[in-house]
């Protein structure tokens, strides 16, 4: 991730961090602070603690202001929870896509169907969201733009089968990657999250040590919530990774921060724009320095 | 939704009770609660600040007698000011006129065409006539997902051919629904970040080619802190009449549209609350307001029950139920219309004290526990059915054998089938309050 890519930080939370000066490190900045972190969905309890740690290194003689303790404490726990661009490992490898619906699963395949093959890999995607209405044709249109072929079977059918029939179509044709879009469900849905773990289930049968990655899809506008999915997902499913998408509108996308403190799943990748190529690998001290508006 | 709240809530209450009047360290300690759970509900954090600072001056000015102890007095000051922010009375969508338009905007994936596609079933089902308009004309195969739904609904879809501008697919289907007789044109568009200043500029321009009678922002109830931002830079643009709360069947708490309404204005018209077509429903904000505070939603639940619910169906179970006749069958019927009316946990959900059971139920239901009740049930003849107590040894082993199930599931699901009826029978002839307590028997928890 390029900090010249993300956008200009616009917005309240700019405006608040911009009274986060160099030196200041007085109460009303620190407030300013803590209130800037949570107008970024990082929530109010991690807010009050990443500002505390701050805190306390500025006041125990770091050179450096209030902003760059807050930074390099964000920055920190992002790499302790093994934040970092996303490295799919060599061939076979089979990456499941999961998440809510509307987070950008089925642009996300496409998108990492495209920056695989930009590094020489030849990749499959699945459509095994059979659920939503056109989404097979979604992933066909987009799978064409990057020179993908798409694995499909008619709509309704078992997204197991697909996930079966993309692994098999992948071997046949001699490529190393299988990017499986998955329908959106809410966490809730007790029967919906049933049958994903099917659908990972069915993917180790057919090749052990498969899927190695299930990247779970996160909208950068989604607020506190986003927690209790990644907590079910990851536990349903086994989680790998977090793909955090449309960081290219005013939401700061703190929840991934929240996922990644909290439950050690790290950040690998950023949808940065609709375009095809908007996609970067996740680099914590850019996105610490953004978030705090450096 | 909201649970995290109630029971944040309930936890300030538990800890105020028994005292005789709120001190300056209580309060402080139920406004720290308080702000933490609007928090970590999405509100947005201003609107929290504004909120508890009433909230606070409410309880410093109140009088501390009036029959209420000091607990109940801080849910009825927050309750209070949940109505006030969330507005007043419940709208409707006013659609006067020949063809009259509704525009739907919003970011990406916030459920536009599924909310499109939800209120034209909602149209048709109130006797109007819509057409849905498909102008999202840049995300690959929207119109094909619209056209698809439209389909499944029996809803007509207009469409024009790939690359013609969304500006004029909305304007020709204004033109079409008019020329046809249709009486509502509902418009679906791409989603757009509201900072795309051309993308927001198009939105203008088919605002201005339709001109809407109302103007639908869908937001996604998963929403955090920029949901007033997004709101405020659409209405900066468009005349904005109403919100739907769209994905509000997962646990998110929907505190976006606190947010939202309270800096912005804009009311919430409609919630979505499930992927099926007819999972769409009116918004009540004093409703909400109780529903916030784990007080149930039994309104709601009522209104669902008579729309979906086979009317003589149930005026046969009532009647056997007064007749003190209800038999297995009647049991299976209810269980069977129970399914149709939604997730089992989304109905408890709304009844008061039986929120907590809502989960379990939930994964009973999915766990096909129910679906085992109703193949025992299958199994047994018309006459078992209707008089259970003649159901002996014999008669359990092909009934279990008959279903699937064994014995002890056939004499547990009798035994508390027992218990229920008495329970009705107490309830019908108005000696106990309540009624949930017969399905929690049936689930064992």
């Amino acid at each position: 991730m390029n900090v010249a890519r993300l956008p200009p930080r616009r917005g309240l939370g700019a405006r608040l961090l911009a009274i986060l000066g160099a030196g200041d490190t007085s109460q009303a900045t620190w407030d300013a602070a803590e209130e800037a972190l949570v107008a970024a969905d990082v929530g109010p309890s991690l807010a009050a603690d990443l500002v505390s740690a701050a805190r306390a290194r500025v006041s125990t003689g770091a050179p450096n202001g209030s902003r760059d303790a807050l930074a390099s404490v964000i920055r920190e726990r992002l790499v302790a929870a093994g934040c970092g661009p996303f490295e799919p490992g060599p061939d076979p490898v089979v990456i499941l896509l999961v998440g809510a619906n509307g987070t950008g699963k089925t642009s996300t395949a496409a998108k990492l169907a495209g920056l695989l093959v930009a590094q020489g890999r030849r990749v499959v995607l699945g459509a095994a969201d059979t659920y939503r209405a056109a989404a097979v044709e979604q992933l066909r249109l987009l799978g064409d733009r990057v020179g993908v072929p798409v694995i499909s079977q008619r709509p309704g059918a078992d997204p197991g089968a697909v996930a079966f029939d993309a692994v098999a179509a992948a071997e046949a044709r001699g490529a190393g990657v299988v990017i499986v879009d998955s329908a959106g469900r809410l966490h809730t849905r007790v029967q919906l999250m049933a049958e994903l773990s099917k659908v990972r289930r069915v993917i180790e049968r057919r090749m052990p040590g498969q899927p190695r990655h299930v990247l779970l899809v996160v909208d950068a506008v989604t607020g506190q919530n986003g927690l209790a999915q990644a907590e079910t997902f990851a536990a349903e499913v086994g989680v790998t990774g977090i793909v955090l998408t449309k960081l290219d509108g005013t939401a700061r996308g703190g929840i991934a921060l929240a996922v990644a403190d909290r439950l050690r799943l790290p950040i690998v990748l950023v949808g940065i724009g609709e375009g095809i190529d908007q996609i970067a690998p996740f680099d914590p001290a850019a996105y610490a320095d953004w978030l705090v508006g450096k | 939704m909201f649970d995290q709240l109630s029971s944040r809530l309930q936890g300030v209450v538990a800890r105020l009770r028994g005292r005789a009047r709120i001190t300056e360290v209580d309060l402080a300690d139920a406004m720290r609660e308080i702000r933490l759970a609007l928090l970590e509900a999405d509100v947005d954090f201003r609107v929290v600040r504004d909120l508890v600072a009433k909230v606070r001056h409410d309880l410093m000015g109140a009088d501390l007698l009036g029959g209420l102890h000091p607990g109940q007095q801080v849910v009825k000051a927050v309750h209070d000011q949940l109505v006030a922010t969330l507005g007043g009375e419940r709208r409707r969508l006013q659609l006067d006129g020949r063809s009259a338009v509704v525009l739907l905007v919003g970011l990406q994936g916030s459920g536009k065409t599924t909310t499109a596609a939800k209120l034209a079933v909602q149209a048709r089902r109130d006797g109007r006539r819509p057409l849905l308009v498909a102008a999202d004309v840049y995300r690959p195969a929207a119109v094909d997902q619209l056209v698809a739904l439209g389909d499944q609904a029996g809803v007509e879809v207009h469409t024009r051919p790939t690359g013609t501008p969304a500006v004029e697919v909305a304007r020709s289907g204004v033109e079409a629904a008019r020329q046809r007789g249709l009486d509502l044109v509902l418009v679906d568009t791409a989603g757009r970040l509201h900072v795309d200043e051309p993308m927001m500029d198009e939105l203008v321009r088919i605002a201005g080619a339709t001109t809407p009678g109302e103007t639908l922002l869908v937001v996604d109830a998963m929403t955090g802190q920029t949901a007033v931002e997004v709101a405020e830079a659409f209405r900066a643009r468009l005349p904005l009449t109403g919100l739907v709360l769209t994905k509000l069947d997962g646990d998110a708490r929907g505190g976006a549209a606190l947010g939202i309404r309270a800096v912005t204005g804009i009311p919430v018209l409609y919630v979505g609350t499930g992927e099926r077509s007819d999972a769409l429903e009116a918004f009540h904000p004093d409703r909400m307001a109780e529903r916030i505070l784990g007080m149930g939603d039994i309104l709601t639940l009522v209104e669902r029950v008579q729309e979906r619910v086979d009317r003589d169906e149930s005026e046969r179970i009532a009647q056997h139920l007064a007749e003190a006749r209800f038999g297995l069958d009647d049991f299976r019927d209810q269980l069977r219309q129970m399914k149709s009316i939604g997730p089992i946990g989304q109905i408890l959900s709304m009844i008061p004290g039986a929120a907590s059971m809502a989960d379990a139920a939930q994964r009973a239901v999915d766990d096909g526990q129910l679906r085992r009740i109703e193949a025992i049930i299958d199994s047994m003849t018309p006459a078992e059915r209707q008089r259970p107590e003649i159901i002996k040894a014999s008669r359990r082993r092909r009934i279990a054998a008959g279903s699937g199930t064994t014995t002890a599931d056939v004499n547990q699901l009798l035994k508390r089938f027992d218990e229920m009826r008495r329970l009705m029978r107490q309830v019908s002839s108005g000696r106990m309050p309540g009624g949930a307590g017969g399905l929690r028997g049936l689930l064992g928890r």
